[in-house]
């Protein structure tokens, strides 16, 4: 694979007020890099930042502070109108099927949008390339007059698709683009995408809160929690050399097929709620909920680095990694000083 | 050749398929509605009246301003009742009331149409940009709709036409500028839970700018109670028309208009009760059908709504 960073993400963090005085910090300084050719998953449970984060990568959201360098620019001082011809490369595929098509308008003008907003294409020229993109995702070009509500959830999750795709965009950001659609469905999205990837050399930033799902298309994988990213690994690593004891319980609880493995499987139940984001927990921010807690976890605050012998490639925020092997269901934190 | 490739083309293409819009649906919706329709059929009656109202005059053969002293009024000089010369009767100056009530007819619907129109416009555009842009230009149009809402419009309205004399563009100017300010308060309230919708960001992301957002994309999602509040507006203000008119702060005479010709009769209830009726009727009728036109748009426009 090419280690050409399309995207850089650099000590990124968004809060937003509330009513009272206090801010939600949705994402608490995040860092990453986004290579050329690649599906960057990002997991976390709801309400964890993964969506604030990729609309800080679009640029749909200001960052508070850090920096999101698209090609070498840095677009978070951008303004609205020297961000427009970047909106070409970038694109983003939406969570809801619903919401994120225009109930009003039709399908032919929903995806000849981005040809009518920079001036590409009008008339039946448009016309024409919004039925080449409508056959490319899988829908009747003949539908071009019909309206969202005639369309099932996978249908208009194509037309998501094919709007983003139509002014050939280097990144596409899909934001849980498969999570509100059946599991029959989302296969034949997944399935699109990854086609399309492979045609038009697409990037993807691939959110979902299933992990299932993110290891099927992924190159590499992001965990992130409470508005961190606590573990980043190429996919199989991830799975194999587990090392943040949140991913961990995050992997155990993934459903298996056969029943025998489930079993006998290790089972990692995190105690209590994912702290508020108005107030989150000092130093390591998974501390409250973590088996292996110790003291310092709640001192200070563990830097995102290669641990043990891991590469720079597996990166983990913890100052106890797991290594291969260990068993994390019996372990008891130890938050009291010696 | 190409003629003919092309002829088969058409034949071989199955027809294009056309989506209903919710648009559309609402039509069909509303062509159901029997009330509606009645009175639709009711208001396009009298629209033609106020379109053919000269015909009232080539077959009565009475013009509407002509004072008819000798054949039009009693010996006592009061007005005639309805009969075969004067089917509606005639009014304190001896004019034919039906030919009155067929010119009447254009001011009220003028006045009802323009005024609206002015209302709608003015409404939708500041409530468009106080709920779409938000922030300080929303707090300034927000406080602007609720001190025009607190102005006590009569009140105004002839202080206003004492000042600058009656006349129709007054009278539409006068409505205009202060009806406009429930249209904005609807609008706004709308636009400000679509502009958190994420077609509204898919728009953003695609790089439209807040103009083609708000036009092309808000704007057709709040136009069902925009129309239905439209249709229910034009009786209220063909009323408003007659009351100023009534107040005497219509038009200037001896145009003809349905507030003024019920406001001259006050003084024959006792001796002439075609004289208030016939126009009253005019009102009445005109102001009920489009207000339960206006209910069937609602009704048509909104599935969801409640029959009460």
């Amino acid at each position: 694979m090419t280690t050409d960073v399309l995207l850089k993400v650099e000590n990124v963090r968004k809060e937003f007020p509330t009513h009272s005085k206090e801010v939600v910090q949705a994402v608490a300084g995040v860092s990453l890099e986004v290579h050329k050719g690649e599906t960057l998953g990002l997991v976390g449970e709801t309400g964890c930042g993964k969506s604030t984060l990729a609309r800080c990568m679009a640029h749909l959201y200001d960052v508070t502070s850090g920096s999101v360098t698209f090609e070498g620019q840095d677009i978070t001082k951008l303004s609205r109108k020297a961000m427009r011809p970047l909106r070409r490369d970038v694109q983003v595929i939406f969570q809801d099927p619903y919401g994120s098509l225009n109930p009003r308008r039709r399908v032919g003008s929903i995806i000849g949008d981005p040809f009518a907003i920079h001036n590409i294409a009008s008339g039946n020229e448009r016309k024409k390339k919004v039925q080449e993109l409508m056959e490319l995702v899988g829908l009747n070009p003949e539908h071009y007059n019909r309206f969202p509500a005639e369309f099932s959830g996978g249908q208009r999750q194509r037309i998501g698709v094919a709007r983003a795709l139509a002014l050939r965009p280097k990144l596409v950001i899909c934001d849980e683009p498969v999570s509100a659609l059946d599991v029959s469905i989302q296969a034949q999205i997944i399935n699109l995408l990854a086609d399309l990837q492979k045609e038009f050399d697409l990037t993807y930033v691939f959110i979902s809160h299933d992990l299932s799902v993110v290891r099927h298309v992924s190159n590499r994988i992001a965990v992130m929690y409470l508005g961190k990213i606590v573990e980043l690994a190429p996919t199989d690593e991830l799975f194999s050399q587990t090392r943040h004891p949140y991913t961990r319980a995050l992997l155990s609880a993934l459903p298996v097929a056969d029943p025998d493995t489930a079993d006998s499987r290790e089972q990692i139940i995190l105690g209590g709620d994912i702290p508020s984001a108005t107030n989150p927990p000092e130093g390591c921010r998974f501390h409250t909920r973590c088996p292996k807690a110790r003291l310092d976890c709640a001192a200070e605050e563990p830097p995102l680095e290669a641990v043990l012998d891991d590469s720079w490639q597996h990166r983990t925020a913890c100052f106890y990694p797991l290594t291969v092997g260990e068993d994390l269901s019996t372990a008891v934190p130890d938050l009291k000083a010696s | 050749m190409t003629a003919a490739i092309e002829m088969v083309d058409v034949l071989d293409e199955p027809k294009a398929i056309e989506g209903r819009s919710p648009f559309v649906l609402a039509v069909h919706r509303l062509r159901k509605d029997k009330v509606a329709m009645i009175s639709l059929a009711v208001i396009l009656l009298i629209v033609l009246m106020a379109i053919f109202a000269p015909v009232f005059t080539a077959i009565t053969g009475h013009p509407p301003n002509e004072q008819y002293r000798d054949i039009g009024l009693t010996p006592d000089g009061l007005p005639r009742g309805p009969n075969g010369t004067f089917w509606l009767g005639t009014d304190d100056l001896g004019r034919d009331i039906l030919v009155r009530i067929a010119y009447g007819a254009r001011v009220s619907l003028l006045v009802g149409v323009i005024a609206t129109a002015i209302t709608v416009v003015i409404g939708v555009v500041l409530g468009l940009a106080a709920g779409f842009l938000g922030g300080i230009t929303d707090t300034v149009l927000a406080r602007l709709i609720d001190v025009v809402l607190s102005v006590p419009f009569l009140l105004v309205a002839i202080a206003l036409v004492s000042v600058t004399g009656p006349s129709l563009t007054v009278t539409v100017l006068v409505i205009g500028c202060f009806s406009w300010a429930s249209v904005a308060r609807i609008v706004r309230g709308q636009v400000l839970s679509l502009r958190e919708r994420e077609f509204v960001e898919a728009a953003r992301s695609l790089g439209a700018g807040d103009g083609r957002i708000m036009f092309v994309d808000v704007l057709p999602n709040v136009m069902a109670p925009v129309i239905v509040y439209t249709t229910l507006l034009i009786p209220v203000v063909i009323v408003t028309q007659a009351t100023l008119s009534f107040l005497g702060l219509g038009l200037p005479p001896p145009t003809a208009d349905w507030g003024g010709m019920i406001s001259s009769s006050q003084n024959y209830y006792t001796t002439a009760w075609w004289f208030i009726l016939f126009p009253g009727l005019a009102l009445l009728i005109t102001t009920l059908a489009f207000n339960l036109f206006g209910d069937g748009v609602r009704d048509a426009f909104d599935p969801r709504a409640d029959r009460t």
